[in-house]
């Protein structure tokens, strides 16, 4: 934290960010999907508090991006780092005026450390198709 | 009788056989279900007489009425709603996914509020025509529509019992092949003798034997390929109906939109014979309940 510039960004950044990650703590991996992603951690830039919670949505037959996007949305989420994004999730998101920041890789706490140091690009669209995190058939 | 024609592997031959078929029959009405990419005209090329709109309801959100309950998203069996409740001096909304719609009517039927309302999304268009005593009835889906299902009910509804129904349905294992394969008395599946097509094949007759339709096999491209599917065929004592010889003269006739049956009339004992084949079974599978 004793680098420079922190001080100044740190203002901007104060608030709660949700990383889709495969695990639940802070040295699991980024999910590279977010509608379908195994976990959301919430995490909070102020206190560096953060809750991890299964995404049940991930099941889903249809339908997996809206119902993430909302369960986000509804944890009054101000950015989501991420992989990828569908259109319906985007949508979402950006209807409630979440910031999507997609081609997020690594693990959760790097992701968040580019976040702090402005390293991640808003996505201004989605970057994936639907059905992109359809998990693959196995039998 | 209702005969439909599936395959698990799509290019099989699904439409060659179901219009090589209904030109060998007399009283024949032929319904292509295969509304994502209907082709059946193509070598039918029947005249198209009538053609009407196909809709479905989908939801619409009178906003003035609405306080964001989130009832209507809670009751969505296909997730198709998310409900943003307004705060930090937001307004509110309601996002509908039309695509995702099954047109149920559960959100309109149980919104506290009476705030939704459902109306007509045009899907698709249903046409109706002839070739000779041929009933000719297909399903056009709109480009980017997602869901074939409630199109290919509606082509369906056209069902005339009075005449031998053969349905062209769509290739596939899911939704769309089981929507326009369900209540059928037979199920002709058209396979080829090659590791997609027994891949394809075993998963198509999985498929039938959940929906209990008597079913057998048309081998196409016959005498390429490998032996498995003939093998998993006796196996499984699934009955081969028809193979069709892989020949330069059906894939000419193919590129230019004749059926088979009208260049070389000889197919045409061939196809009343698979039909003969057909019933036989059929006859048989009754006698055993």
């Amino acid at each position: 934290m004793g680098k420079k510039g922190i001080a100044i960004k740190e203002e901007g950044v104060n608030m709660k960010i949700c990383i889709t990650s495969e695990g639940r703590t802070l040295d699991s991996k980024v999910d590279s999907r977010f509608g379908r992603c195994q976990n959301f951690i919430f995490f909070d830039t102020d206190t560096g508090k953060f809750e991890a919670q299964e995404n049940t949505n991930a099941q889903f037959q249809g339908g997996a991006g809206i119902q993430s996007g909302q369960l986000v949305v509804s944890r009054g989420v101000k950015a989501v780092l991420t992989g990828n994004v569908g259109p319906n999730a985007y949508q979402v998101l950006s209807a409630a005026g979440v910031s999507v920041f997609t081609g997020v890789s690594g693990t959760v706490q790097e992701a968040i450390e580019g976040y702090r140091n402005s390293k991640h690009k808003a996505a201004d669209s989605p970057s994936v198709g639907s059905k992109f995190g359809m998990p693959v058939k196995n039998s | 009788m209702i005969i439909s024609i599936a395959s698990g592997k799509g290019g099989t031959g699904k439409t060659t056989i179901a219009v090589n078929l209904a030109l060998s029959l007399k009283n024949i009405q032929l319904l292509d279900c295969d509304v994502e990419e209907p082709n059946a005209h193509l070598f039918l090329k029947p005249r198209i007489k009538e053609k009407a709109k196909a809709s479905i309801p989908v939801p619409e959100v009178d906003e003035a009425k609405c306080n964001y309950c989130s009832k209507c998203r809670e009751v969505c069996a296909y997730h198709a709603i998310a409900v943003l409740s307004g705060n930090n001096g937001n307004k509110g909304s309601v996002l509908i996914f039309p695509h995702l719609c099954h047109g149920c009517g559960a959100c309109s039927l149980l919104c506290p509020q009476g705030a939704i309302k459902e109306v007509n999304k045009e899907i698709g268009a249903i046409e109706i025509g002839d070739k000779g005593d041929i009933q000719f009835i297909h399903g056009r889906l709109n480009i980017g529509e997602a869901m074939s299902p409630p199109l290919i009910r509606q082509v369906k509804s056209y069902i005339n019992p009075t005449r031998t129904v053969i349905i062209d349905a769509p290739p596939g294992t899911s939704c769309p092949v089981i929507t326009a394969a369900k209540g059928s008395d037979f199920c002709v599946l058209v396979t080829e003798p090659t590791p997609f097509g027994l891949n394809d094949l075993v998963l198509a007759v999985e498929v039938l034997r959940k929906l209990q339709i008597p079913f057998g096999v048309v081998v196409n491209r016959s005498d390429i390929g490998d032996g498995k599917v003939e093998g998993y065929c006796r196996e499984e004592r699934i009955p081969i109906l028809m193979k069709i010889p892989f020949s330069k003269e059906i894939a000419v006739s193919y590129s230019e939109g004749i059926p088979i049956v009208e260049k070389d009339v000889s197919y045409q004992d061939k196809f009343i014979n698979l039909y003969l084949n057909i019933c036989g079974i059929k006859n048989e599978a009754n006698s055993r309940y």
